[in-house]
């Protein structure tokens, strides 16, 4: 049994690696992306492009002003004198957010009466809004501090005093970078694994593979192998890259992760073959594939939080490996969490993986044309 | 171009569609399907977020700060007995974050002295946490003002911070993320459906068989244009519809840009898979291609997610790649913001110029030759 399912399994693995096309497939893209997203999928925003408008002739506007200007995480664009003047800049996308500050600013404030920092923000993505408007906010708190010691008043009683665990910066690239982990494990092993058996029926050769002495089982074991051994290498491979090239932290233990990727690579491989042994032809395994990966990836988890779905989208989640594995990949990384926390998200995709493989090997017969 | 041979061609290619039923499927049914998925799917804005409080003894202050988050339509508050017992839950993901008041809080508060509010934040999700953080300010800053207006004082601020938000006022991620949806599916059904159709011809020998024939390649290629040209703008159709009338995202701009840019970014799509097909000539590996090349960096380099302009330069660069980075742009403008002509126009000449370079390509590639 063993050697016929190593021989087809080195038969698969020609199949894969003989086209230089496909090689170059296999190898490039995953370096080229996790490179490319690594740096550039970030929810943080850093030099924000902004534009002045002040009113103001005093002396506190050109102070709190001077913050921005000097903070790294915004950029001065612009300063404009006229209201007519915003409108352009934000429908062209030239700023991101306008500082407005009405003349009676310095007047006000040294009068001990609420002064006004207008700020008019591009809202065609609300998040990157929000997001700027906390910064504007801190840099006001900052300032609002500094004038209360200077001046008096503003006495605040309680203050929150704020501490995030596992990530105490918010650094986003740390939340999306192990994710990309999962993502193009997924993505390569579907590469391989969809289109094997579609292929293998249009060409007629599947017939030809059934009516030999090997039983389904061998042969889904050696089409399932070199989909595994690949996703297994370029997994390890793009963690390699995430700890040493991009620094995020690991905390938790290889067993733990790798316990992860067993699982979440079965329940990938097995979609695949399932996915490919419907299809009659391989246009329809690619349609298969995407029609799988495209929703396992953005209802994941990876870019939108789960709990911010509606209730039955959250039930589809559960049919997600990817939505399992996400949470293994970055706790392992800043949680440094341990098994008895995360036990619970591995058996889901080993069922998912057995139920589908079970599926592709009985397809196998009993779809034939 | 012989407008009798391109029509005979056209008819074929026409039928092939209409006999297999997937390359339907993929126009119509699946842009309906994602987008109903994804439009309810994805969101940023967190609501209802599992916080623990901590009390660790009474007092009217205290019991003032949880109703505070108890009527907050962002929190949903779980009182719990201990710090320990709030971060044993935290570390299993049963919370989001923890409100810790000491012992000491009341007493701190009533002599002046500073009483600290201890917030803690899962910060794994670290876009989620700083919105969190966010809210938790929020509430914390009514709580102050409403205690120091018992007392019969105005909290007094330097310097407030008043903010308007253009074109989004509610705030509602979905409104920019149900365009970028839609450029995202628009990439993948042009990728998909033209992806395999040189190469399937290539693979099953039927290419040489055209190549005996009068029938020039221009000929072939814009055969294989037109009829999917055609499905992908129902899909298009089909996904404004759902996004204007399902998902109630205000459309402010005019109908033509909205015609002209989609036929653009069609033409780029469909160009694009035109030329996976005829680069790979063979169907195996032109899917391959297509699902690697096609899907990830239309989601990640497009600026639907992820904002193009704090990406490092470089990056901000390579975007330019990306067919679907323009439609993001044109769409999220023009359903949110309305008719900007600059920006319009830049985006719709390089897709243009995409398109063009794809064509130029295509043509080279896919002379009358046997290898």
């Amino acid at each position: 049994m063993l050697r016929k399912i190593f021989a087809l399994m080195k038969k698969e693995f020609r199949a894969i690696l003989k086209n230089k096309k496909t090689r170059m497939v296999l190898i490039i893209p995953p370096i080229a992306q996790i490179l490319v997203f690594g740096y550039s999928a970030s929810f943080d925003l850093n030099k924000v492009p902004f534009a002045v408008y002040n009113e103001d002739p005093g002396l506190a506007s050109r102070q709190l002003l001077a913050r921005f200007q000097g903070a790294e995480t915004f950029h001065l664009v612009d300063t404009i004198d006229h209201d007519d003047g915003i409108a352009p800049l934000i429908n062209e996308k030239k700023v991101m957010l306008v500082l407005h500050i009405g003349p009676d600013f310095t007047r006000n404030l040294s009068k001990g009466q609420p002064a006004k920092l207008q700020v008019i923000l591009d809202g065609r993505n609300s998040n990157s809004a929000m997001i700027s408007l906390n910064y504007v906010r801190n840099i006001v708190m900052e300032f609002n501090r500094h004038w209360a010691a200077l001046h008096g008043g503003h006495h605040v009683p309680a203050q929150l005093v704020v501490s995030s665990w596992f990530n105490s910066s918010l650094d986003s690239h740390w939340f999306i970078i192990p994710g990309i982990v999962a993502l193009l494990a997924l993505v390569v092993t579907l590469e391989v694994t969809a289109l094997s058996v579609a292929k293998e029926r249009e060409a007629g050769t599947f017939d030809q593979l059934l009516v030999t002495p090997m039983t389904p089982l061998e042969i889904l074991i050696g089409k399932s192998l070199p989909g595994f051994i690949i996703g297994f290498v370029e997994a390890t491979f793009i963690i390699t890259m995430t700890i040493l090239w991009f620094h995020v932290p690991f905390r938790g233990s290889f067993l733990v992760l790798y316990l992860g990727i067993f699982a979440f690579l079965l329940s990938a491989i097995g979609i695949g073959l399932m996915i490919s042994s419907i299809s009659v032809t391989q246009q329809q395994g690619l349609m298969g594939a995407f029609l799988f990966l495209v929703p396992a990836v953005i209802l994941s988890g990876f870019a939108t939080p789960i709990e911010n779905m509606p209730r039955f989208v959250q039930y589809i989640t559960y049919l997600n490996p990817m939505r399992y594995f996400l949470i293994i990949v970055r706790s392992s990384f800043l949680q440094g969490a341990s098994f008895d926390l995360l036990w619970n998200l591995y058996w889901p995709m080993a069922l998912i993986g057995i139920a589908t493989l079970t599926a592709a090997g009985m397809l196998f017969r009993n779809r034939m044309y | 171009m012989d407008v009798m041979r391109l029509r005979g061609l056209v008819r074929k290619e026409s039928r092939q569609i209409i006999r297999d039923p997937s390359s339907i499927g993929i126009a119509f049914f699946l842009p309906v399907l994602l987008l109903l998925i994804f439009g309810y799917g994805v969101s940023l804005d967190a609501r209802h977020v599992p916080l623990a409080m901590v009390v660790e003894k009474n007092s009217p202050q205290a019991t003032a700060l949880v109703s505070g988050f108890n009527q907050s339509d962002y929190f949903l508050p779980i009182p719990m007995r201990s710090i320990q017992e709030a971060e044993q839950a935290l570390m299993e993901r049963r919370v989001d974050g923890i409100i810790w008041l000491r012992h000491n809080f009341a007493r701190d508060l009533l002599t002046g002295g500073k009483a600290p509010i201890g917030v803690i934040v899962n910060g794994v999700d670290s876009n989620k946490a700083r919105l969190i953080e966010g809210y938790v300010t929020g509430v914390w800053f009514n709580w102050l003002e409403r205690m120091t207006e018992a007392q019969g004082r105005k909290l007094n601020v330097p310097v407030t911070v008043e903010h308007r938000v253009w074109f989004n006022a509610a705030v509602r991620s979905r409104d920019y993320l149900v365009p970028g949806l839609i450029a995202i599916i628009m990439t993948l059904i042009g990728a998909m459906l033209t992806s395999m159709v040189v190469a399937r011809e290539w693979e099953r020998g039927t290419m040489e068989a055209l190549m005996v024939t009068p029938v020039s390649m221009k000929e072939v290629i814009a055969s294989k244009i037109i009829p999917y040209f055609i499905l992908g703008m129902g899909g298009m159709l089909l996904s404004v519809l759902m996004a204007v009338f399902l998902f109630q995202v205000p459309l402010r701009g005019s109908m033509w840009p909205l015609i002209v840019s989609s036929s653009l970014f069609m033409f780029t799509a469909i160009n694009m898979g035109l030329l996976i097909s005829v680069a790979a000539k063979n169907q195996f590996v032109a899917g391959q291609i297509a699902i690697v090349i096609t899907f990830l960096p239309a989601f990640i380099l497009s600026g639907f997610v992820f904002d193009i302009r704090t990406m490092p330069v470089v990056i901000q660069w390579l975007t330019h790649l990306v067919a679907a980075r323009y439609f993001v742009d044109i769409l999220q403008t023009l359903f949110l913001a309305g008719d900007i002509w600059p920006l319009f126009l830049i985006n719709s000449v390089w897709l243009a110029l995409m398109a063009l370079f794809f064509l130029m390509i295509i043509k080279k590639k896919s002379r009358k030759l046997l290898e």
